[in-house]
């Protein structure tokens, strides 16, 4: 299977009325590589996924996924924070909606990969918050994204459902040998999804702290995310003052 | 909606229709006046008017008359509504024209359209159409205006047709203010019909009541009153409170 592609961001200025948020901001992700976006809330993060889905495009410079504009590039898998499913479409309607040739068997299954079962026709408001996760993850891997972007997919879940979607997405990327780029303010989340952590901070934004990690996330053992989790904590502290 | 919670409404719906009548009932009773008949005397006056009278051709008038103007009215309506939601410039130019036209009196409308048409059904139909559009347009750039722009990002991410963004993000974010939109729109098309009818119109439910009021014949108000409302609640019963229900049946207040 082929790696996902290669991303190359270069903001030259990014503002939001008179804050320049953005400035000079270089960024470079290896094809098949997942790289986590580490920062403090409101820092940015979310605008750069936004900026490599080809959602925002009020920006000077350009955001290239394998030589091509994001907007011009291969739909991704974009997990939104707040799971942004349709409510007034069925599970099984939310998911044929971005993949429209999956069979009714296709949706079961790929529901089915993320722990949902017999849930297709239940309405989005009939689900936890935690299942509604699940399903926008599920939508997210129903595309075959070769480009996989994860914005705090996590965040408010609890700790058990947390390490069971962590699990999950391991596997998949590593199956699929897709590019991940996830965005979280969570250390724990970087040790054990992530070959790469990109500190941020600052206005403009900077990048503050760019660690590679040991081994492949699929094979890391507890001991190892704690490991690196605390690294990734100690960059935090020493980056961030 | 569960059947037995269903089945609960409907005796209840029915409990209230039946108190109303026991009510009508017993102050025309008490009264015993020629200006308020008892509903038994309404209704075999309506079975009279049925079969020796006009009762089925002046409902069929009205109704023919009042769904041309509704539906007229609902499609310019929707169109210029989602125009105005969505364009700044067209809001900007329009708007006013909209605001002018709510606030003209439905009277001087008809008048209007009377005078330059003569006394037509086209200008009837029409006058319902300059009184209900403005209403609609309202509504609708109201429900345009209120769209979640994260939807919108989802579709942009995704990479969604344009028809998919119309059909699965923006018309669903709609239905509610349509659904609104037409259910006061029919209320006030009903009435406004009625009052073209009695000040231009030879024929139709307004015009008919206007003969009944000449002649101070209450039983005969009475009855075209008690066949238009049970027409109302039929409507609303078997035909836009079931689609409300199917179509907002993923709300939390629906299910």
């Amino acid at each position: 299977m082929a790696r996902g592609p290669g991303i190359e961001l270069g903001i030259d200025l990014l503002r939001f009325g008179t804050r320049v948020l953005f400035q000079d901001f270089r960024l470079q992700v290896a094809p098949g590589e997942t790289l986590a976006l580490i920062g403090p809330s409101g820092v940015g993060k979310s605008t750069l996924i936004r900026i490599l889905a080809g959602v925002e495009r009020g920006f000077d410079g350009q955001a290239l996924i394998d030589g091509q504009p994001a907007a011009l590039a291969p739909r991704p898998g974009l997990v939104f924070q707040d799971a942004r499913l349709l409510p007034w479409a069925t599970c099984a309607e939310n998911l044929a909606l971005v993949s429209p040739e999956a069979s009714p068997a296709t949706i079961a299954e790929a529901m089915a990969a993320v722990g949902l079962v017999g849930v297709e026709e239940d309405w989005p408001r009939q689900l936890s918050g935690g299942m509604q996760r699940r399903l926008g993850l599920a939508r997210a891997l129903l595309v075959n994204p070769q480009l996989l972007l994860l914005d705090e997919p996590f965040v408010s879940l609890d700790r058990a459902v947390v390490r069971e979607l962590q699990a999950l997405v391991v596997g998949l990327v590593a199956r699929s040998r897709a590019t991940a780029v996830l965005v979280s303010h969570d250390p724990g989340d970087a040790a054990r999804l992530a070959h790469r952590v990109v500190l941020l901070a600052g206005r403009p934004v900077r990048i503050v702290a760019d660690l590679a990690l040991d081994g492949a996330p699929e094979q890391r053992s507890r001991d190892m995310v704690l490991a690196l989790e605390s690294r990734i904590e100690t960059s935090m502290l020493e980056a961030v003052p | 909606m569960r059947p037995a919670r269903l089945g609960i409404e409907v005796w209840l719906g029915g409990l209230s229709v039946l108190m109303l009548l026991a009510v009508w009932q017993g102050i025309a009773m008490v009264l015993d006046s020629r200006f308020l008949p008892s509903p038994v005397v309404v209704a075999g006056h309506i079975v009279f008017l049925t079969q020796k009278a006009h009762l089925i051709p002046d409902f069929g008038v009205t109704l023919a008359r009042a769904a041309c103007g509704f539906a007229i009215a609902m499609v310019l309506g929707t169109a210029a509504g989602i125009a105005l939601g969505r364009s700044r410039l067209v809001d900007r130019l329009f708007l006013n024209w909209v605001v002018v036209g709510m606030n003209l009196p439905a009277i001087v409308i008809a008048i209007l359209c009377y005078i330059w048409l003569g006394l037509t059904d086209t200008a009837l139909v029409l006058a319902v159409v300059l009184n209900k559009t403005p209403l609609v347009i309202t509504q609708i750039r109201q429900g345009v205006l209120s769209f979640d722009p994260a939807y919108d990002e989802f579709a942009a991410a995704y990479r969604l047709s344009r028809r998919d963004r119309f059909w699965n993000i923006q018309v669903p974010q709609l239905v509610p203010y349509l659904l609104t939109a037409g259910r006061t729109g029919l209320s006030l098309v009903w009435k406004i019909v009625l009052v073209f009818e009695v000040i231009g119109s030879d024929s139709g439910v307004g015009f008919r009541v206007s003969l009944f009021f000449q002649f101070f014949d209450l039983k005969g108000i009475l009855a075209y009153t008690t066949v238009f409302v049970c027409i109302v609640m039929a409507l609303e019963h078997a035909f836009i409170g079931p689609l409300e229900r199917r179509l907002l049946a993923w709300r939390a207040d629906r299910g």
